[in-house]
């Protein structure tokens, strides 16, 4: 395992923490390399389809971060985001997906310190969980059943 | 029930509807839903223990719909479906009678949806004892029982989406299953099809489900995909003040309120 390193996918909003990780960068701040960032224009379009499908394709943990709440830049999509995060994140627990595997956070513009600090803490735990084989045995078991007919 | 076949009747005398939705005598003595739109053929009616199928799911269905105002024989749980699909916009008094039958079996008759509500507010949502127990047993056990416990009961699922079609609340004309461009859910029921399928179905029912197991009786195989919906029926209820759909007229998973309580969020 001490060769493992995880993969990471950070699903972030464009207006808080896409910003506050330009920010970590050009604040020269150094945070590990395993976290592939998307963005996105709001939280509240991040569907959780959108995270079943990063587990599909082999993460072994998501970040999904945006901004403060009452600091949305539509008004309330981390609102609403929040809601879905709550009932959606009570159904992964009910179903077994490791749900120490997603975090959630919020991190401003003006957070890039911050967002260095969670990468790597994010970063630290998935390492000592491991891959995430669980889930990646059925994606892979999957794909081969289609395969082979 | 000669009650509801003879207000079924004066209904479909009067046009003050084109057709009523009931149960009938099906064969191995089973019911099934019946859809009258001649008065003679209101005798054909039939209420009893068997008729457990929620009606509601047909009153969204355009082949339905399409016919004129419709009667439905309706019992609590399709009463909550009623009302649910109400606060959704999907049924109104221009559209719907509802031929009220109590838990003790008696026919109520409804001026409105507005009454409907009132009836259906005396009643609780209450998952009964036996899945009270079950869902105790699944909380107990580790993160990774679990899982193999889901992987194990869906994997007979082979997506006849029978649960769907049952379902008062699954109205989308065009149901995330089915798009292709992108395909959210694999077509094959393969353990991760099956397992997106049903995370899809329980999220897109969070705060909507009656709790009234038409899913689960209409699964060939038996899959206890109900316990999912119940899950949520209770975290809903933890989470967010004690909401409940069909009693509180809402729209829980599109609106929020500033203060919603979470422990998670760094």
């Amino acid at each position: 395992m001490a060769d493992f390193e995880p993969k990471i996918v950070a699903f972030v909003c464009n207006w808080c923490t896409y910003a506050g990780a330009d920010l970590t960068g050009t604040s020269r701040i150094k945070y590990a390399s395993n976290v592939r960032i998307i963005r996105f224009p709001c939280t509240g379009r991040i569907d959780y389809m959108l995270l079943l499908k990063a587990f599909d394709e082999g993460a072994d943990g998501i970040m999904i971060s945006g901004c403060h709440p009452n600091d949305c830049h539509y008004t309330s999509g981390n609102f609403h985001a929040r809601r879905r995060w709550i009932m959606f994140r009570s159904l992964c627990e009910f179903i077994g997906i490791d749900t120490r595997r997603i975090i959630f956070s919020w991190v401003s513009a003006a957070e890039g310190a911050r967002w260095a600090e969670l990468v790597n803490s994010t970063v630290a735990s998935i390492r000592e969980l491991g891959p995430y084989n669980e889930y990646q045995n059925i994606a892979k078991k999957s794909v081969m059943e289609v395969n082979n007919g | 029930m000669d009650d509801l076949r003879k207000r079924a009747r004066v209904l479909l005398e009067t046009s003050e509807v084109k057709v009523v939705i009931g149960y009938e005598q099906g064969t191995a003595g089973k019911t099934r839903a019946l859809f009258v739109e001649k008065p003679d053929d209101a005798d054909r009616l039939i209420f009893d223990n068997h008729c457990i199928q929620n009606l509601a799911a047909y009153v969204t269905k355009a082949e339905v719909k399409n016919k004129g105002r419709m009667a439905i024989a309706a019992t609590l749980p399709v009463m909550r479906s009623i009302i649910q699909l109400a606060s959704e916009h999907q049924v109104s008094d221009n559209n719907l009678v509802v031929l009220g039958i109590t838990p003790e079996r008696k026919l109520v008759e409804f001026g409105n949806l507005t009454e409907v509500e009132t009836f259906v507010h005396q009643y609780e949502i209450e998952i009964d004892t036996t899945y009270r127990e079950k869902l105790d047993r699944l909380d107990k056990m580790a993160p990774s029982e679990r899982w193999k416990f889901w992987i194990d009961e869906l994997s007979p699922c082979f997506k006849c989406y029978a649960c769907r079609a049952a379902c008062p609340m699954c109205y989308c004309s065009r149901c995330t299953v089915d798009f292709n461009q992108p395909q959210w859910i694999p077509v094959p029921s393969h353990e991760l099809g099956n397992l997106e399928w049903h995370i899809m179905r329980a999220v897109h029912l969070t705060g909507r489900c009656i709790d009234c197991d038409a899913c689960y009786n209409a699964c060939p195989l038996g899959i206890p995909l109900n316990l999912l919906t119940k899950k949520m029926i209770e975290d809903v209820r933890a989470n967010f003040e004690g909401y409940q759909p069909s009693l509180n007229r809402g729209h829980l998973m599109s609106t929020y309120k500033p203060d919603d309580k979470e422990n998670f969020i760094q």
